[in-house]
């Protein structure tokens, strides 16, 4: 790689003020992206920014009445070790504990997945389903943006010049609800997603109430399938209506063939792993996990 | 001294090199420091085949850090000539050709240049600034395809050989061979169930976690000194002279510790580049491989397209068998497609074979022996058409290929007939261990066996052995330890000796400092290297025999030695007693030995494996596994358990998920460890072995080289137990999760 | 001009101090500036894990770290595990099961395992193989490298029962 300094900001607005001082500046959290970009020669700067020592990008709390704020640099091992976390969001708990391996996750962050957009991001699929939303400072002030709107192409997202993402917000965990990120991989442990979906479920009187399903490595962004979700509102909790939302799920999926897997293929994950995401996600609903 | 009980063989001492390799302290080659280093990095051709117009280092060379760039161009010009670098016939500009392209590159990642500068950031940095002018060709990238009439040429000096002889027809064909033995028209005519299947497997890398590397130094007073991680370092040393165009006596290797080769770090790649840079600048030059390079600029094992009919009897009696294998090359000449075709029926007692085999040039990295080379592509056409006649004959796997199975004095189509041989009793293992009577347990689950073959190799091995006023003894040796091997021969000397495996201090050395010694591969080196420890061993004993009779004044000839005391009348000593007097009985005792063995005794393998598919995703979870071999005498029985379990994991992960995924023009997609899947812990279940020994008569201890055998069996063991499984048979590896879900579709439609 | 950072660290319970530029991981710099050559490189990506080092009570793959962001860090490599002549129960398993051929990837798993018994003393075969997935070996087939975990795992719980 070519020569690049370094800087540790303490606080958002002195690395706001680096990011927009460097326009090719690179924000670092855990660097599981970055530097094997930076690497390949597939990103290049001339600075890097690293997130870590900022308190904002690294708080995680989580209350019952504002729910949980996830700062974009924590990594993942902080998340599925917080008791707190991992009783409230179990779904969150292990999402942070599939991304790589064990070294990975001493160090690679939920918001460093989203912000490298890939499409086939693991951690994408179930925020959007919680309904999380992203806490983006920039020179301009801070802004929310919500989760499913964040990335916008392969590798791009709605940030803009000097903004960086600081934290993602999800609302406390409703009452009868439970969620569910399941993924392929062909192998059991470090492989990127073939194809991911990620589902909440809201439950009442034995009905569905409510329900969001997204869908990641079957389109360019991570894809939020509202209709998927809403066919399941009002319905029976039974195999039908499961079986109708997997198929919505199949139908919007836009998969390519590449090396991960063929179109068809993944299409057809779509289908199978949504209908298991909501099958998982109603068991904890009622109470089950 | 075969079939009496023994002292060390067969027991599990600590590994002498243990500690080191524990605490870090182990110098691997990329280890290696000295003052005044330099870095190289290698530019590599972004085209699958591409004529060099021009290559400009201007810009490289004044770099800040820089020091010096080199080309083919800087290889000492000499006449074209044909060489013999221990693989047969080729001819030096091939050789040279792969070390640093002249004229073409032949494949993505084939070297074209190479930078020395003070900083590895510095030399790659200035790698992109050197300027190469390509004219892109048409690329071929599989046999089939490569053997057509109007394929794109590789080679354009490239004449088929046919049935031994040139032909003056350019091809992309190196060579065709044909076996023949019998007849097999007359034996299919007698058959009553005929079977013929045709076969894919993709290219896949032996996946050694270690990338390779060199440093050299061409040292003032013209010799040549490398350090690198080497399967062999005399063939380092013979290959680097061949291509600097000096004596070999010049270039002098010491093999550094070694993280994995499995033939993959025979051929030599960086050590004349080094050289050169070295040559140009008057200083160390150290290259390392990233791991692209190593995907993309070594040497992978073929991919191959083969062909398999199999004819037999209801009584179970196979009549005839017919292969066609198509191997490819990559872009030099040499697939392995010769072992391929000497394997691929081996296991079985047919009379009537004919094997066509055809080494076909491709434009992808030239291939390397990866264990066992050639004879895992064979088994998984072979065990699979073996597995489909027998289910049409109603016959339990195992007892069909027991019908059929290779014994001694049983004729190899391609020549040789096999001495005593375990593959009886490898089959008979497999029957009776618990594994295969085990209930499977569940829906969408399968049982798969396979049984498969290799010959091993001989070739010479050196080896000194001095004796320490102690007791202890220094043995020296030049077969680079990949896998405890140190140890065994240590193990072997200590036997002969009647001392402990402890008190014998194995060392490794370069190639100054012991006699030639071919490479720690073929499953060689405890067979022979070991046997060349025995020979030294012997030598010590009989020398030592002449100072206790020197000590007891007597003749040497009624001197009995056994198991370390040595004897005459009511007179004892031992072995510690004695090394401690030979100071005053004549000086040091050194024992030589140097073979060339010729016993070599082949190995079977065979294994158990149980999978479930999920019939919705064609995921593959492997749930048991048992790998049996027949080891001739195990001397260390940790290792060879450990040979077998880590083949049979490489043919699970050849089997599954690891291919070079090549795009259209040639370019290697997943040239990662991410995306070149290779089995992780979470992937495999217990690897279960069982030791076979069926003495190999050519060896002294009864040993048979263990290293490889067991990962020809693998692959077909999986297709067949997903055969059990989800009803459908697979003809392509990998049978990685679409290819099985696309099978499962195509059965239902 | 390009100016090199000092960082200052702990290494294996000792200080250490040393210059890099920023773009030097810190597996670059354990090896080439410090000569502490037991991590090594396999891949340079994260997904072998032969460059595991425990940092700051995780374990990392040393690859993906950058020196720089190692100041004021504690770090642990395989070096630091052996107590003066004395090899940690892990090391002396990995020899007594042989749990190492070639040994290239070795150090990583020890550190590895370390981390893992450290926090959890009794880990179950299921646990020890999803703690190791990022640590590839190509050699062995886990499976002697899953038994010598156990058996450190026994010895360890003896010494402090």
């Amino acid at each position: 790689m070519k020569w690049f300094d370094y800087a540790a900001p303490v606080s958002v607005g002195e690395a706001v003020g680096l990011l927009t001082a460097h326009p090719s500046a690179r924000l670092l959290a855990g660097g599981t992206d970055l530097l094997v970009q930076l690497r390949a020669g597939r990103k290049e700067t001339d600075l890097v920014v690293d997130a870590k020592r900022i308190p904002e990008l690294n708080v995680l709390h989580y209350d019952p009445a504002h729910g949980l704020t996830l700062g974009s640099a924590v990594p993942c091992y902080r998340i599925y070790k917080d008791k707190n976390v991992a009783r409230a969001y179990p779904s969150l708990a292990e999402v942070a504990s599939l991304i790589g391996g064990t070294q990975i996750q001493g160090r690679a962050s939920i918001g460093g997945n989203l912000c490298n957009a890939a499409p086939s991001a693991d951690s994408a699929p179930l925020l959007i389903a919680l309904g999380a939303t992203c806490r983006v400072a920039g020179p301009r002030g801070s802004r929310d943006v919500p989760v499913e709107e964040f990335c916008t192409a392969p590798g791009r997202t709605v940030l803009q010049p000097g903004e960086l993402l600081v934290s993602i917000h999800l609302p406390p965990p409703a009452p009868h609800s439970g969620s569910r990120y399941l993924r392929f991989i062909p192998r059991n442990e470090m492989d990127i997603a073939v194809a991911g979906v990620g589902v909440e479920v809201i439950l009442e009187n034995g009905r569905f109430r409510s329900a969001r399903v997204a869908l990641a490595a079957v389109a360019p962004t991570p894809l939020y399938v509202r209709e998927a979700g809403d066919s399941l509102a009002g319905s029976p909790v039974d195999e039908a209506s499961i079986a109708t939302a997997a198929e919505i799920a199949r139908k919007n999926a836009r998969p390519i063939t590449d090396m991960r897997g063929t179109a068809d293929y993944r299409g057809h994950l779509c289908g199978v792993l949504t209908r298991r995401a909501l099958e998982a996600a109603v068991a904890r609903a009622r109470g089950g996990n | 001294m075969k079939g009496q009980e023994y002292t060390v063989i067969g027991t599990r001492p600590l590994r002498h090199d243990g500690v080191d390799k524990v605490t870090g302290r182990a110098q691997y080659g990329a280890d290696f420091q000295m003052a005044g280093l330099l870095y190289g990095h290698i530019l590599r051709s972004p085209h699958a085949h591409a004529r060099i117009r021009r290559i400009d280092t201007s810009k490289a060379e004044q770099f800040p850090g820089v020091k010096a760039v080199v080309t083919a161009d800087d290889f000492p010009q000499v006449a074209e000539r044909i060489v013999d670098l221990g693989e047969g016939d080729t001819p030096l500009s091939y050789a040279r050709g792969n070390v640093l392209a002249k004229g073409k590159a032949l494949y993505k990642g084939h070297a074209v240049a190479a930078v020395a500068a003070t900083s590895v950031h510095a030399a790659e940095e200035a790698g992109g600034l050197i300027e190469v002018e390509y004219e892109v060709l048409p690329c071929v990238l599989t046999a089939p395809e490569a053997m057509r009439d109007n394929a794109p040429i590789v080679h354009e000096d490239l004449k088929t050989k046919e049935f031994g002889k040139k032909t003056d027809r350019v091809s992309n064909v190196s060579e065709h061979f044909r076996h023949v033995m019998g007849d097999v028209e007359a034996g299919f005519a007698q058959a009553d169930v005929i079977v013929e299947r045709e076969f894919h497997t993709a290219t896949v890398h032996q996946g050694y976690i270690e990338p390779h590397n060199a440093t050299a130094l061409w040292n003032n007073d013209g010799r040549i000194l490398v350090w690198c991680s080497t399967q062999g370092a005399f063939v380092v040393r013979d290959v680097t002279a061949c291509l600097l165009d000096v004596p070999v006596s010049r270039v002098r290797v010491t093999p550094m510790e070694i993280g994995g080769g499995f033939g993959g770090k025979i051929p030599v790649y960086l050590e004349p580049v080094a050289a050169l840079l070295s040559k140009k600048t008057g200083k160390p030059v150290k290259i390392v491989m990233s791991r692209k390079d190593v995907f993309e600029g070594t040497g992978p094992t073929p991919g191959s397209y083969i062909r398999v009919k199999i004819g037999a009897r209801k009584d179970g009696r196979i009549t005839a068998a017919q292969g066609y294998l198509a191997y490819e090359a990559g872009a030099y000449p040499g697939a392995m497609v010769g072992p391929g075709a000497m394997c691929v029926f081996a296991a079985y007692d047919i009379s009537n074979v004919v094997i066509d085999g055809f080494d076909v040039v491709v434009n992808k990295p030239s291939t390397a022996a990866y264990r066992a080379p050639g004879a895992t592509n064979a088994a998984f056409a072979t065990e699979s058409v073996i597995d489909e006649i027998a289910e049409k004959l109603g016959m339990d796997p195992l007892d069909f290929r027991l019908k059929n199975a290779a014994k001694e004095g049983t004729r190899r189509a391609d020549g040789p007939k096999y001495r005593r041989v375990g593959c009886v009793e490898v089959i008979e293992a497999l029957k009776s261990h618990p594994h295969y009577s085990a209930p499977l347990g569940g829906p969408h689950r399968g049982r798969g066996v396979a049984i498969g073959f290799w010959f091993n190799v001989g070739l010479p091995s050196s080896c000194t052995i001095s004796v320490n006023a102690d007791g202890t003894v220094n043995l020296v040796e030049g077969s680079t330890d990949i896998g405890g091997t140190r140890t065994s021969l240590a193990m072997q000397a200590a036997e002969v000796l009647g001392i402990s495996a402890e008190a014998v201090r194995p060392t490794v050395v370069d190639t100054d400092s012991v006699g030639f010694t071919a490479v720690t591969g073929g499953s060689r080196t405890t067979f022979a290297t070991g046997w060349a420890a025995y020979e030294a061993a012997q030598d010590i004993l009989r020398q030592m025999k002449e100072r206790a009779a020197k000590i007891w004044e007597t003749d040497a000839a009624s001197i009995m030695v056994e198991r370390g005391v040595f004897r005459w009348g009511d007179k004892s000593m031992t072995f510690q007693e004695l090394a401690g007097r030979l100071g005053q009985t004549g000086g040091p005792v050194v024992g030589r030995g140097a073979v060339n063995p010729r016993g070599v005794g082949g190995s079977f393998s065979g294994c158990i494996a149980d999978v479930e598919v999920d019939p919705e995703t064609g995921k593959v979870t492997i749930l048991r596994f048992t790998s049996v071999q027949d080891a001739g005498k195990a001397i260390h029985p940790s290792y060879v358990e450990g040979q077998m379990q880590g083949g049979s994991v490489q043919g699970l992960g050849w089997a599954l998920n690891e291919e070079y995924y090549m795009n259209e023009a040639g370019s290697m997609m997943n040239s990662s460890l991410l995306d070149y899947r290779m089995p992780t812990a979470l992937d495999l279940p217990m690897i279960d072995t069982a030791i076979v020994e069926v003495p190999n008569p050519g060896h002294p201890f009864g040993a048979r080289g263990v290293g490889e055998a067991n990962i020809v069996p693998p692959p077909g063991a999986i297709a067949n137990a997903i055969y059990r499984a989800a009803g459908v048979r697979m003809n392509r590896l990998p049978m990685n999760p679409p290819a099985i879900m696309q099978a499962i579709w195509s059965q239902r439609d | 001009m390009h100016t090199k950072v000092r960082v200052q660290s702990t290494i294996n319970g000792e200080p250490q101090e040393f210059l890099c530029e920023p773009r030097q991981s810190l597996l670059e710099c354990l090896r080439d500036i410090l000569g502490l050559t037991g991590s090594k490189e396999g891949c340079n990506d994260g997904n072998c894990g032969a460059c595991t080092v425990i940092l700051d009570g995780r374990v990392v793959t040393s690859c993906l770290v950058l020196g720089v962001e190692a100041e004021g860090s504690e770090i642990t490599t395989v070096e630091g595990m052996a107590k003066g002549n004395k090899l940690h129960p892990l090391q002396q398993s990995f020899l007594e099961n042989a749990a190492l051929q070639c040994g290239i990837c070795t150090p990583g798993f020890l550190v590895a395992a370390k981390a893992l018994l450290d926090q959890q003393p009794n880990p179950s075969e299921d646990e020890i193989r999803l703690w190791l997935a990022n640590n590839l070996c190509r050699c062995t087939g886990y499976d002697k490298i899953i038994r010598a975990v156990k058996q450190a795992a026994e010895q360890m719980q003896e010494v402090n029962a």
